[in-house]
């Protein structure tokens, strides 16, 4: 099969379909949970309009949505990262792009009056700062992945204490609605929230999927990427556009969700059992994973809800750990 | 002899390290270029330069009179193939997957991958001798079964221009000299080959051009008959020897004379 001149394999494609298909019921199951259970015939009919239901409609189906898209947008960040650095600890959330970003949050509810424009604009110039503090910090007579990933670990470890200062001197009920964003949560996500980001999302990724044959190219090392006709600079700049950018626009609605980005593009390449980090299959295990992880979060201590950040930082701070573990061993 | 590809008075270095300073050199068409010369000399740096790598910091690299920084990505890279002397292969990719990647430069992103990348990665898995290897993983190679994967990758770009680094450094006696038939053989079709080679005999039997290389500098170039002898040698490489005539082909064979303890 051939999809955009790449020779696609048949296990890819089966992969494909299935984790479509196991969003797809995550996603119904989303819309069907609640404080009250909805039968998947009433969900059906109330997306079809037949029925009407601000429940499912207008509370439900926008948060299921943002699982799923934030999923893919994180997956992808993960990817792009994981290709950039050739390691697999490169991604936002490590390295501390989901901090800047929301360092650039939190500066927009604090000291601006927080619009979603505000915040929006407040995360991806953070997210922007953080990358080029470390990519600054990591750059001695050349570039590497694994530097730039030890600094991007300390870096992120600075940036979240000052994050936790910020909310220590800001107002009682700011300071409250920061911490409780802190973690990264979709709870009370509405459409207002998302129209903007999801078009951001979706033109960033649009952007990625066109030049997804060069990033493949390109984890063949610089020279052969180059002599083999990638532009390697300009790619390079897509790709830290691409992936700050999903980051921000997450973090400006959910505020940091950690682990999808790094866990995400591992799981899928393992899945495809391909080579190097391919971005459908991280995006398409980014979607399963948050919107199962934020499933998971409203089950658990339900009715109470949980934020998502907490559960997906569970499973994966495991998974970060089993991972150190190998790297340290190979190192 | 005529050259399309020129370096003309060209600069290289890394930071301060100067490597080559108003270098030039034609690499005549349609024939096979031998570089040689010792360690560090800046052979490599040479071919980085060619296949712009490496930018000159002063002078120019030529192909058909214009810049190759000039060049379009793809445009360049379908005319120039580059083997590095130690490239690495991402996980996980299999040996037919990674010959596939040569054939990036004729792709597009609508067309899809053609009956004619297909026949490529077949007829270049063939020359290289590795078409039995085909499905499996390159991590799991041997050292040269793996030189001569990405030597596979190389031919599958289908490049007028062969710059190969080191090529056979990682051979076996047989497959060295198969290697560089192989070449010759894409010589006579009409491409041209320039390879670094520390077999200064393979150099001199198989080359049509050779370029010796010391400091930075070419120190000779030309023939092979009539530009090596024990003087060259010792200059070059600091080392005694005497030049008898190869007993096969009757070109210059380099015997050093040092012997052990
Ligand atoms: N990336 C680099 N950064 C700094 N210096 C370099 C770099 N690559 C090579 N050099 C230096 O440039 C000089 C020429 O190196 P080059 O690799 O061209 O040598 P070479 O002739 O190919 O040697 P060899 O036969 O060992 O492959 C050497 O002194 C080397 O240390
Ligand atoms: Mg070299």
């Amino acid at each position: 099969m051939n999809v955009f001149g790449i020779r696609t394999e048949r296990r890819t494609v089966w992969l494909t379909a299935s984790l479509l298909a196991l969003a797809a019921g995550l996603g119904l199951l989303g819309l069907c949970y609640g404080a009250t259970w909805s039968g998947p015939g009433e969900v059906l009919a109330a997306l079809t309009g037949t029925e009407r239901s601000v429940v499912i409609s207008e509370w439900r189906l926008p948060r299921v949505l943002a699982g799923v898209v934030f999923g893919a947008a994180l997956g992808v960040a993960g990817a792009v990262f994981q290709n950039l650095t050739r390691n697999p600890m490169g991604s936002p959330d490590v390295i501390g792009l989901d901090a800047g970003a929301y360092t650039g949050a939190l500066f927009a509810i604090t000291v601006l009056s927080g619009t979603s424009g505000q915040l929006a604009t407040g995360s991806v110039v953070g997210g922007l700062l953080v990358s080029a503090v470390i990519y600054l910090l990591s750059f001695d007579r050349g570039f590497s992945g694994l530097r730039l990933v030890v600094i991007g670990i300390a870096v992120n470890a600075m940036v979240t204490a000052i994050n936790s200062w910020i909310v220590l001197r800001a107002e009682l009920e700011v300071a409250i609605a920061a911490v409780g964003w802190s973690a990264g949560s979709l709870n009370g996500v509405g459409w207002a929230d998302l129209r903007i980001p999801f078009s951001v999302i979706a033109v960033l990724l649009a952007l990625m999927a066109c030049r997804a044959h060069a990033v493949q190219q390109a984890a063949l090392g610089d020279a052969i990427a180059v002599t083999t006709g990638v532009g390697l600079g300009r790619l390079r700049l897509l790709m830290v556009l691409v992936g700050v950018g999903c980051t921000a626009t997450v973090t400006a609605v959910a505020g940091p969700i950690a682990f999808i980005a790094l866990a995400a593009p591992q799981i899928g390449r393992r899945l495809a059992g391909a080579a190097g980090v391919p971005l459908l299959p991280a995006a398409l295990t980014g979607a399963v994973l948050l919107q199962g992880a934020d499933l998971l979060a409203q089950m658990l201590l339900a009715p109470a809800a949980l934020p998502v950040g907490v559960v997906s930082t569970a499973i994966g701070g495991c998974y970060l750990i089993w991972l150190l573990t190998k790297e340290v061993g190979r190192a | 002899m005529t050259a399309r590809l020129t370096a003309r008075d060209i600069t290289l270095r890394y930071g301060d390290r100067v490597v080559s300073t108003r270098l030039g050199l034609d690499v005549p068409d349609r024939a096979f270029t031998a570089v040689v010369g010792p360690n560090a000399c800046g052979k490599s740096t040479l071919l980085r330069a060619f296949v712009r790598l490496l930018r000159p910091a002063e002078g120019r690299v030529e192909l058909d009179g214009r810049e190759v920084a000039g060049y379009p990505h793809k445009a360049l890279a379908r005319e120039l193939g580059f083997l590095p002397q130690d490239p690495l292969a991402p996980e996980d990719i299999r040996v037919r997957q990674l010959v596939g990647r040569g054939r990036f430069p004729h792709q597009s992103l609508v067309a899809a991958w053609s009956p004619r990348d297909e026949e490529a990665v077949t007829s270049a898995m063939a020359s290289a001798g590795v078409a039995d290897l085909a499905d499996r993983l390159v991590h799991e190679l041997s050292g040269g079964q793996r030189q001569r994967v990405w030597m596979a990758m190389v031919l599958a770009q289908q490049t007028p221009y062969l710059l190969l680094d080191e090529p056979t450094s990682f051979l076996d006696i047989t497959h060295q000299y198969q290697l560089l038939a192989l070449l010759t053989r894409l010589r006579d079709e009409g491409r041209t080959v320039i390879a670094v080679l520390h077999d200064i005999n393979q150099a001199c039997r198989f080359a049509d051009h050779l370029v010796a290389m010391k400091d930075g500098r070419v120190v000779a170039e030309g023939v092979p008959a009539d530009v090596v002898d024990a003087g060259l040698i010792k200059d070059v490489f600091d080392l005694p020897s005497v030049i008898v005539p190869d007993p096969v082909t009757g070109t210059p064979m380099v015997v050093p004379t040092l012997q052990g303890a």
